[in-house]
C-alpha cells in the first residue's frame, strides 16, 4: 500500500509544483492520475520514488517511510518500485534483454552487473516477461532499433521483472499514436491484475484514464481538485481540473470534490480569473 | 523441453566478434601485448624509487620558476618573440602553398592523376612529426629561424591541405556548374564558382592553425630549428630547472593567449 | 556628365574592416620577417642544398633495416602502452569534468585543471620532465605521451558525458542500482563511440609523437634517427623516414577501420 500525505515540492526557482497533495493506493487497484501540463503529476511521481526530492510531507509504502531514506536503504526501497517513463528511458546502445534484466541491478553485486552475469532465475524470468509482453525473439536486438510502443513494452518488461510492489506510470502513452498507446495500457493493466500490483499512472489523455482506471485523481497547480470514480468524472469536474472553473452550488454529482477539496477550487478558481483578466 | 528450459536460464550478450571465442581470443592478444609493452619498459621498484627521489629535486630546483635576472629575461622575450614571428611567416607561406595542394586533392575538380598526385602530398606531410622535419631542415640550411619555418610551412600543408579539399568536395556543384556554363575556363571557374564558397573556411582555417603553429614553434627549438625552445633545451642540459619552469610557464602563456585569440577571431567569422 | 550606376558586394564598414584585417596582416608579417633577420642567401641556396640531401639521402641503406626492427617495435609499444594508459586515466579525469557527473564544484575545477595542464605542455617537453626523473628510455617516453594525452582524451570524453540523455541514467536509478551500476549501464553505453572514436584518433597522433621523442633520449625510433643524421649517415635517415611512412599510414588504416566498426 502506498500512501502519501501532504507531499510538497517547491523548485529552486521558487516554482510550488505541489502544495500539499495526499493519496492513497492501495490493493491491486489502478489510480489515474489526470490534470493539465504544470499541475505537479510528474513531479508528483517522481517524489514517490525520489528521482525528485520533495520538500515536505510523506511518501510510506507498505509502512516504510520512504522520504529521509538514503544510500543502500534508499536503493532497495527503489527495487521495490517499478517505474515506467514517457520517454521509455531504455538504454538505447544496449539490448533488449540488458534492458529487462536491469530491472534485477539492485540484487547483483557491481562486478557480476558489469560481467552481465544474472541470477538464473532472473533471465528465465526476462524470456517469459518478454514473452507476456510479445517480444520473445527480440532479446538480442538493439533497444534503438524497435518501434516506440515496442520499446515501451521493453520498459514495462523492466518493470516487471523488478517484482514491484507498486508499479509508477509517468505519461506512458504520450510519444506514441493512439493504436499503440492502446495497446501498452491494455498490456499494463491486464499485467498489473494478473500480478496483483497496484499502479498509480499519469496520463493527460482523459478517455484513456476514464477507460483503464479504477479511480481518477484530477491535479490542478499543484493541488488536488479532484477525486473519484471515471463515472464521477462529469463536465464539471473536468471544468475544475482543466479550467479551474468554480463549482455551482449544488450542481450535480462532483464525487468527492465538494467534501474534499471545496476551499481549495475557490484558490484555483481566483487564479484563473487573474490569468483571464 | 528439458533442454529448452535449461537453456533460457542462461544468456550472453552478442558480440561484435565473429564469435565468442574469437572475442576471448582478441582480449588475451591485446592483455599479452600490452603485457609485453610494459616489460619492455623495465620497470623496477628501484627505478621507480630513484625516480621519486629525482622529481622532488626536480620540483625543489623548478621553484620559485626564476625571474630576476635580467640577461635571462632578454633571452626569453627575445626566444618568445621569435618563435611568435616564425609562427606567422610560417602559417602565411604554408597556406599560400596549401591552396592549390588543396585543389589537386579535392576528389571533384581534379582529374585522378593529379588528385593522387595530391594526396600523396598531404599524406607525407602529415607523417612525420614537425620535429623530424625540423631536424632535416637544420641540417639543409643551418641553425636558425629559417629551418623551422621550413618545417612549421611543411606541416601546415598537410593539415590545411587535407581540410580545405574536404570543404572543396562539399562544395554546391551547381555554382560551379553555372560558371562554368557562362563558358568560363578552368582558372575562372576555379575563382568564381569555387573559391568564393570555400574563403570563410580558408580564413578560419588559416586563424586555426596559426594557432596550432604557435604551439609548435615553441618546440622545434630543442632541434636548433629557432625560436624559444633551444633556450629551454640549454637550460634543460645546465640543469637550470628555475629557469626550465619559468620557460615552460612563459610557453604556456603564450600558447593560451594565441588559442584565445583564435577562438574570439574564428567565432566572429561564423 | 554620365551618371555611372556602380556595384559594391559590402557595406562601406564591411570594406574598411576587411581592409584593416588585411593590412594587419600584412603588417604583422612584414614584422615577422624583419624580427626572424633570415639571411637571404640561405633562402637562395636553400633549394639546392634539400635537392643535395635527397641526392645523398638516395637510395635508402636497405641493410639498415635489420637494426631499425627493434626500435620500431618499441616505438609502437610507446604509442600503445601511452594510449592504454591515458584512455584508462581519461574516464575519472573526465568524469570529474563533466558538470552533470563531478560530485562537487571543487572537483570540477580540479578536472578542468588537469585537462588544461596536461593540454598545454607539448608532449616534447613532457618528455624532458620524465628523463629527469626516470632517466632516458621507454618508460620516460610512455609517461610524457600518456601524461600530454590525458587533457585530449578527458576534454572529448567529458564533452560526451555531458551531453548524455539524463532518462536513461534515472532510468537505472529508478530500479535500486548503486551509482556505480548506474554508470556502467546508464553512462558507459553512451559514451562509448566516443571512447573508441578518441582513442583511436589519439593513438594516430601518438604514433607520430613517439617517433620524436627519443630526440631527446626518451626511447623510440627518434633515438636511432637523432645518431644517424648526427653522423650524416643519410641512407640511414632514409630508410628510417620510410619505415616511419609505413608505420603511421598502417595504424591510421587500422584506427580508420576500428571508427567504422564500432557504433
Amino acid at each position: 500500500m502506498l500512501s502519501v500525505t501532504d507531499l510538497q515540492k517547491t523548485y529552486p526557482s521558487g516554482d510550488e509544483a505541489l502544495k500539499g497533495v495526499s493519496l492513497e493506493v492501495t490493493g491491486s487497484e489502478t489510480v489515474a492520475m489526470i490534470g493539465p501540463s504544470g499541475a505537479g503529476k510528474s513531479t508528483f511521481i517522481r517524489c514517490v520514488n525520489r528521482l525528485t526530492e520533495p520538500s515536505g510531507g510523506s511518501v510510506e509504502l507498505d509502512g516504510l517511510e520512504l522520504t529521509g531514506l538514503s544510500g543502500k536503504k534508499l536503493r532497495n526501497a527503489r527495487r521495490d518500485i517499478g517505474m515506467i517513463f514517457q520517454e521509455y528511458n531504455l538504454i538505447e546502445r544496449l539490448t533488449v534483454m540488458e534492458n529487462v534484466l536491469s530491472g534485477r541491478l539492485g540484487y547483483v553485486s557491481t562486478w557480476n552487473a558489469f560481467r552481465r552475469n544474472f541470477d538464473g532465475d532472473d533471465i528465465e524470468r526476462a524470456y517469459e516477461v518478454l514473452e507476456r509482453v510479445g517480444l520473445d525473439g527480440h532479446e538480442n536486438n538493439r533497444a534503438d532499433e524497435l518501434s516506440g510502443g515496442q520499446r515501451q513494452r521493453v520498459g514495462i518488461a523492466r518493470a516487471i521483472l523488478q517484482r514491484p510492489k507498486i508499479l509508477l506510470v509517468d505519461e506512458p502513452t504520450s510519444s506514441l499514436d493512439p493504436e499503440s498507446s492502446r495497446a501498452v495500457m491494455d498490456l499494463l493493466t491486464e499485467i498489473a491484475a494478473e500480478d496483483d500490483i497496484p499502479v498509480l499512472i499519469n496520463i493527460h489523455e482523459v478517455d484513456l484514464a476514464e477507460e483503464y482506471a479504477d479511480r481518477i485523481v484530477g491535479l490542478r497547480l499543484g493541488e488536488k481538485v479532484f477525486e473519484g470514480t471515471p463515472a464521477d468524472l462529469d463536465e464539471t469536474a473536468r471544468g475544475q481540473i482543466y479550467r479551474g472553473e468554480e463549482i455551482p452550488e449544488g450542481a450535480g454529482p462532483t464525487g468527492k470534490v465538494a467534501a474534499e477539496a471545496g476551499d481549495v477550487g475557490g484558490v484555483s478558481s481566483d487564479e484563473g480569473e487573474i490569468r483571464r483578466s | 523441453m528439458a533442454t529448452k528450459q535449461t537453456d533460457r536460464r542462461s544468456w550472453t550478450r552478442p558480440t561484435a566478434f565473429y564469435n565468442h571465442y574469437v572475442k576471448w581470443a582478441v582480449y588475451v592478444i591485446i592483455a599479452v601485448f600490452l603485457l609485453w609493452s610494459a616489460w619492455n619498459m623495465r620497470i623496477s621498484m628501484a627505478r621507480v624509487m630513484d625516480g621519486w627521489d629525482a622529481a622532488v629535486g626536480l620540483v625543489n630546483g623548478m621553484f620559485p620558476p626564476e625571474y630576476t635576472t635580467e640577461f635571462k629575461n632578454e633571452l626569453l622575450i627575445e626566444g618568445l618573440i621569435e618563435s611568435l614571428a616564425m609562427s606567422v611567416i610560417a602559417t602565411i607561406v604554408g597556406v599560400i602553398i596549401s591552396i592549390p595542394v588543396a585543389f589537386m586533392a579535392a576528389e571533384n575538380i581534379a582529374p585522378k592523376p593529379v588528385y593522387w598526385v595530391g594526396r600523396g602530398i598531404i599524406t607525407v606531410s602529415r607523417s612525420f612529426h614537425e620535429l623530424i622535419i625540423a631536424i632535416i631542415a637544420v641540417k639543409a640550411v643551418g641553425i636558425g629561424a629559417l629551418a623551422g619555418v621550413i618545417a612549421l610551412s611543411y606541416k601546415t600543408v598537410g593539415f590545411f591541405a587535407k581540410l580545405l579539399a574536404e570543404e572543396i568536395e562539399d562544395i554546391d556543384s551547381g555554382q560551379m556548374e553555372a560558371t562554368e556554363a557562362t563558358g568560363a575556363n578552368r582558372t575562372q571557374t576555379m575563382l568564381f564558382g569555387v573559391l568564393p564558397q570555400v574563403m570563410p573556411r580558408i580564413v578560419g582555417l588559416t586563424i586555426y592553425r596559426w594557432d596550432i603553429n604557435i604551439r609548435h614553434s615553441t618546440i622545434v627549438g630543442i632541434v636548433g630549428a629557432g625560436g624559444i625552445g633551444a633556450t629551454l633545451l640549454n637550460s634543460f642540459d645546465q640543469y637550470d630547472y628555475d629557469f626550465f619552469l619559468l620557460i615552460i610557464i612563459a610557453i604556456i602563456a603564450i600558447v593560451m593567449v594565441g588559442e584565445l585569440i583564435s577562438t574570439y577571431i574564428r567565432g566572429r567569422i561564423q | 556628365m554620365t551618371d555611372y550606376r556602380t556595384w559594391e558586394r559590402r557595406t562601406p564598414r564591411q570594406r574598411l574592416l576587411r581592409y584593416l584585417a588585411g593590412l594587419l596582416t600584412i603588417v604583422a608579417a612584414a614584422v615577422s620577417w624583419r624580427l626572424l633577420r633570415i639571411n637571404y642567401d640561405y633562402i637562395g641556396t636553400a633549394p639546392t642544398e634539400f635537392m643535395d640531401l635527397i641526392n645523398r639521402m638516395y637510395p635508402p641503406n636497405v641493410g639498415y633495416t635489420g637494426q631499425i626492427v627493434s626500435p620500431m617495435i618499441e616505438t609502437i609499444h610507446i604509442a600503445i602502452l601511452g594510449t592504454t594508459l591515458a584512455v584508462l586515466l581519461s574516464i575519472p579525469v573526465a568524469l570529474l569534468g563533466a558538470e552533470n557527473t563531478t560530485p562537487n564544484r571543487l572537483s570540477f575545477l580540479l578536472g578542468k585543471f588537469i585537462i588544461s595542464a596536461s593540454r598545454s605542455v607539448n608532449v616534447i617537453i613532457w618528455a624532458l620532465v620524465f628523463v629527469i626523473i626516470f632517466g632516458s628510455g621507454a618508460l620516460a617516453g610512455t609517461l610524457a605521451i600518456a601524461v600530454r594525452s590525458i587533457g585530449f582524451c578527458s576534454k572529448l570524453i567529458a564533452e560526451s558525458i555531458e551531453e548524455i540523455d539524463p532518462g536513461q541514467v534515472e532510468a537505472v536509478k529508478a530500479t535500486g542500482a548503486n551509482s556505480i551500476e548506474a554508470a556502467i549501464y546508464g553512462i558507459l553505453p553512451q559514451v562509448k563511440p566516443t571512447l573508441i572514436g578518441v582513442s583511436t584518433y589519439r593513438w594516430d597522433i601518438n604514433v607520430r609523437a613517439s617517433t620524436i621523442i627519443g630526440f631527446v633520449g626518451a626511447g623510440g625510433i627518434g633515438v636511432e634517427l637523432n645518431t644517424s643524421i648526427n653522423f650524416f649517415a643519410w641512407q640511414q635517415v632514409l630508410t628510417i623516414l620510410l619505415a616511419i611512412l609505413v608505420i603511421v599510414v598502417f595504424s591510421e588504416v587500422v584506427s580508420a577501420y576500428l571508427r567504422r566498426k564500432a557504433r
